[in-house]
């Protein structure tokens, strides 16, 4: 693994209620992403995936720990210096076509991100914005359009090509592919290996498709109730998954002609309320391996193999 | 954004109500802007003819004359102008003072948010023409104390509106995308919230105009306006009072010319807003 790129410790982020209590969305992240890495993580919904991407870019405020981008610390900044950080490190939306102004035509939405980041005069703008729109696979007529009027495809082209523009390090992609055609995810998938290979990007690939990620991903992290509990390179998770949580996660996937789902899944019941996270180790209320030792002792990331790391007392 | 206009108005044409209170809209404008050339008696508005005094509407005083001999319908195309004036002037003031108060309300949580919301409830606490009364009658009667008063009043209901609509925008996704990208709190709050909530604004100008409209001539009848001997309706009416029923002209013309306004400014308003409805606008928009 080179240099880390952005390095995570402790990170938290917690959502207050009215009646006082918090929701420990991200808890105590620990988190290294390569340059060049494509870095999987995954988890069921409403494990903190999508929380964890929009604290590490400060659109949510870190309540814990500490974010160090380029060996700078990111966490918690305002004004310019956010602003500086963010032509660097951008966020792509789910929902692309919700994160684009409805009143804005596409080319009027591609421009924007670069009058806020450059000083680039009109005619260099528009020939970035087309240069990036070609990279994405779109057509310069499309410029006009308001983004009711492309496909959900498109849409995650536009959302891509808005942030390229920028030339950035590293992309944190929230589930580039839910929600679209299967043949559709494919084109999608090429296209950010294709455009990871061009801009020489990082990307941290959030979802909650284990087939994709072991289809693009160059090390998975595997994140359960706001903590990562594994991770490392993509063949070691997939072949040989240390963590108890991995190892339902992966057996949870159907395979055609394989055995049945239900046979070999161990995972029961859904997640425990992160009002109320258990005591000792998070996941222990669901795992067939717990100890009493578990629900006193939080177990912490610890090394495996080479680059694999579980946090788990009996992995 | 030239599309979109131009699709506005090809739905309003549809829509046969809001083209009527369109077409009121604008006979009053015109009214206004052409008075000396439509008045058959244009010098009606200062000077007077006791001896023609309470006519009834003829062929020379197409809508009867006043107490003191004037053509009321030359009074009347005089006093559109007044009535214009106070209501774009007073609910410009309004929007001027309310939309960016709703704004800042709207997007900061906590006390100035609070500060602005419940001083803006403390003048909706009183009904609004009780409340322009009071500050007419302390003020004094005149024409700009009128438009202060319907200003004072009014610029909470904007204020609310705005409030609202940028409390549900804000939670969109492409704001917070917009954030995220790096955009000042300003670029977020004028070129993309506010563009989205402009179509409610439009909507509540109008029929705020028709209302202010309503409540000037209210305070014109009860004698805060202009002084006399301007040709304002309201006041009009409230001379009118005593040479009822027999002199029924001098009374039915201002009030029909209200009337007519004020029904005009809502027949528009609610088509506005029926055009302006983005679920119907989507649904309408052709790809080009």
């Amino acid at each position: 693994m080179s240099a880390a790129l952005l390095e995570v410790q402790g990170l938290s982020h917690r959502f207050r209620l009215k009646d006082g209590r918090a929701v420990r969305a991200v808890d105590g992240v620990d988190l290294a992403v390569g340059a060049g890495e494509i870095l999987g993580i995954v988890g069921e919904s409403g494990c903190g995936k999508s929380t964890l991407g929009k604290t590490l870019i400060g659109v949510l405020g870190a309540d814990d720990g500490t974010v160090r981008f380029e060996g700078a610390p990111i966490q918690n900044l305002d004004g310019t210096a956010l602003r500086a950080v963010r032509s660097r490190l951008q966020y792509v939306y789910q929902d692309a076509g919700a994160a684009l102004d409805p009143r804005w035509t596409i080319g009027r939405s591609l421009d924007e991100a670069l009058v806020i980041h450059t000083a680039l005069p009109r005619a260099e703008r528009d020939a970035r914005v087309r240069e990036t729109l070609a990279a994405v696979g779109l057509h310069g007529d499309q410029l006009s359009l308001y983004p009711h009027e492309i496909s959900g495809g498109q849409q995650r082209r536009v959302g891509l090509a808005r942030v390229l523009a920028l030339h950035p390090k590293l992309l944190i992609l929230d589930e580039p592919t839910s929600g679209l055609d299967v043949s559709v995810q494919a084109t999608i998938l090429k296209l950010l290996v294709a455009l990871w290979k061009q801009y020489g990007l990082t990307l941290l690939f959030i979802s909650h498709d284990l087939a994709v990620v072991r289809s693009i991903c160059t090390r998975v992290a595997v994140m359960y109730l706001g903590r990562i509990v594994e991770t490392g390179p993509t063949a070691g998770i997939f072949t040989n998954p240390r963590h108890p949580y991995t190892k339902s996660l992966l057996a949870a996937v159907p395979l055609p002609g394989g055995r049945r789902v239900i046979d070999e899944a161990w995972l029961e019941g859904e997640p425990p309320d992160p009002l109320d996270i258990p005591s000792g180790c998070r996941f222990r209320n669901r795992c067939p391996m717990a100890q009493p030792l578990c629900a006193t002792d939080d177990p912490t990331l610890r090394p495996l193999a080479p680059g694999h790391n579980a946090a788990c007392h009996f992995a | 954004m030239r599309s979109e206009t131009a699709l506005v108005l090809r739905k309003l044409a549809e829509d046969r109500l809001a083209l009527v209170g369109l077409l009121i809209v604008l006979a009053l404008l015109a009214c206004a802007v052409f008075a000396p050339w439509l008045a058959t008696f244009p010098e009606a508005v200062t000077e007077f003819n006791p001896a023609h005094r309470l006519r009834p509407p003829d062929s020379v005083y197409l809508l009867g004359t006043d107490r003191l001999g004037a053509d009321i319908y030359s009074r009347l195309l005089f006093g559109a102008r007044i009535t214009i004036a106070i209501a774009l002037v007073a609910v410009g003031v309004a929007v001027a003072v309310g939309v960016p108060l709703g704004l800042i309300a709207g997007i900061h949580d906590g006390v100035a948010s609070n500060l602005i919301m419940r001083l803006a409830d403390i003048f909706l606490a009183v009904p609004q023409i009780v409340l322009a009364i009071a500050i007419a009658q302390t003020l004094g009667p005149s024409l700009p104390n009128v438009i202060l008063a319907l200003s004072a009043t009014f610029w909470p209901w904007f204020t609310r509106l705005v409030y609202a609509e940028t409390r549900s925008v804000r939670n969109e996704t492409f704001i917070e995308a917009t954030v995220a990208l790096g955009a000042s709190p300003a670029r977020v709050v004028c070129l993309h919230v506010l563009p989205n909530i402009v179509s409610p604004i439009i909507v509540r100008i109008t029929l705020g105009l028709g209302f202010t409209i309503l409540t000037a001539a209210a305070l014109g009848f009860l004698g805060l306006g202009a002084p006399p001997p301007t040709p304002e309706w309201g006041r009009t009416i409230a001379e009118s009072r005593e040479y009822l029923p027999d002199a029924w002209w001098y009374a039915a013309a201002p009030g029909l010319a209200i009337f007519l306004v004020v029904v005009g400014f809502n027949m528009l308003g609610d088509g506005l807003r029926d055009v302006l409805d983005p679920r119907t606008r989507r649904a309408g928009r052709p790809r080009d």
